[in-house]
């Protein structure tokens, strides 16, 4: 009898150890991950934004200008292996910025640049911006169409 | 400093229902990218997306619904001005400045750097 409780005791010790030491449940760490992450580059955007309109520039001409210097700061961070790194645990939080845009064209290029210029690197730029740009031309063709048969 | 809460709130938020997609349906990266960018521009005809932006300012603008969202701004202005045609211009015109960015920058950096190990 006392040894069936000893026993018991140690498995509930083990148990009560096993939750210490069991990995988290991974979602709620990579919702966390990708909200501070995505969330502080688009804190550099509104940073970058602000800096052009204080130039006296028009709203679109400046958000306009703020994609193209995260789409640089995203490419060369690519090229640095750093967005990457980055990404592994970002997940989603250094995808879904436009900087993760610049990172889908950086990654394959470079990674094919020994299949050459033409098939490599000007190829493989597109294997996923190439959908983006087609999915999101074609709807916008759609909604653009719809807006003009309904005026 | 209240834009760059909201930035940081909004753009965090689009990102967290983007991982929420990647771990909890069978959905790449590159699906969520193409799903965002569709959504933006879906939600920008409606005329829900602008009220995120006027919110989140660069945290809307900078995750990919933001870049829909610009083709269809584009799209809309082109078609007031030039009637049918628009249709046409609008989109690249309104987003000219990111696909130039992102095509000229990510083949300087291809080239300019090897991947590592």
């Amino acid at each position: 009898m006392s040894e069936n409780i000893r026993q018991q005791m140690k498995e509930e010790a083990f148990q009560q150890k096993f939750n210490q030491v069991k990995p988290k449940p991974p979602l709620l760490k990579n919702i966390i991950w990708a909200f501070v992450v995505g969330g502080f580059i688009c804190t550099i955007g509104q940073f970058v934004l602000d800096y052009f309109l204080s130039l006296g520039m028009g709203k679109k001409e400046a958000a306009g200008s703020a994609t193209a210097v995260m789409v640089f700061l995203g490419s060369f961070f690519t090229g640095l292996g750093i967005y990457d790194e980055l990404g592994k645990r970002a997940g989603a939080g250094s995808i879904v910025p436009i900087t993760g845009f610049a990172n889908s064209i950086v990654a394959p290029a470079m990674e094919f640049k020994r299949e050459g210029y033409i098939f490599g690197v000007g190829a493989k730029m597109f294997v996923i911006a190439g959908p983006v740009l087609v999915y999101g031309m074609v709807t916008a063709f759609i909604v653009g169409l719809v807006y003009w048969l309904r005026q | 400093m209240t834009a760059y809460i909201m930035a940081f709130i909004v753009g965090g938020l689009i990102c967290v229902i983007g991982q929420l997609l990647m771990d909890l349906t069978p959905l790449t990266p590159a699906h969520v990218l193409v799903l965002f960018v569709v959504m933006g521009a879906l939600l920008s005809g409606i005329g829900l997306y602008q009220p995120l932006v006027d919110l989140g300012g660069a945290g809307a603008t900078i995750p990919l619904p933001g870049f829909g969202h610009a083709l269809v701004v584009g799209t809309i202005e082109d078609v007031d001005k030039y009637g049918f045609w628009g249709i046409f211009s609008g989109a690249l015109r309104a987003s000219a400045t990111g696909v130039m960015a992102a095509v000229v920058f990510g083949f300087a950096m291809s080239v300019l750097f090897n991947p590592k190990g």
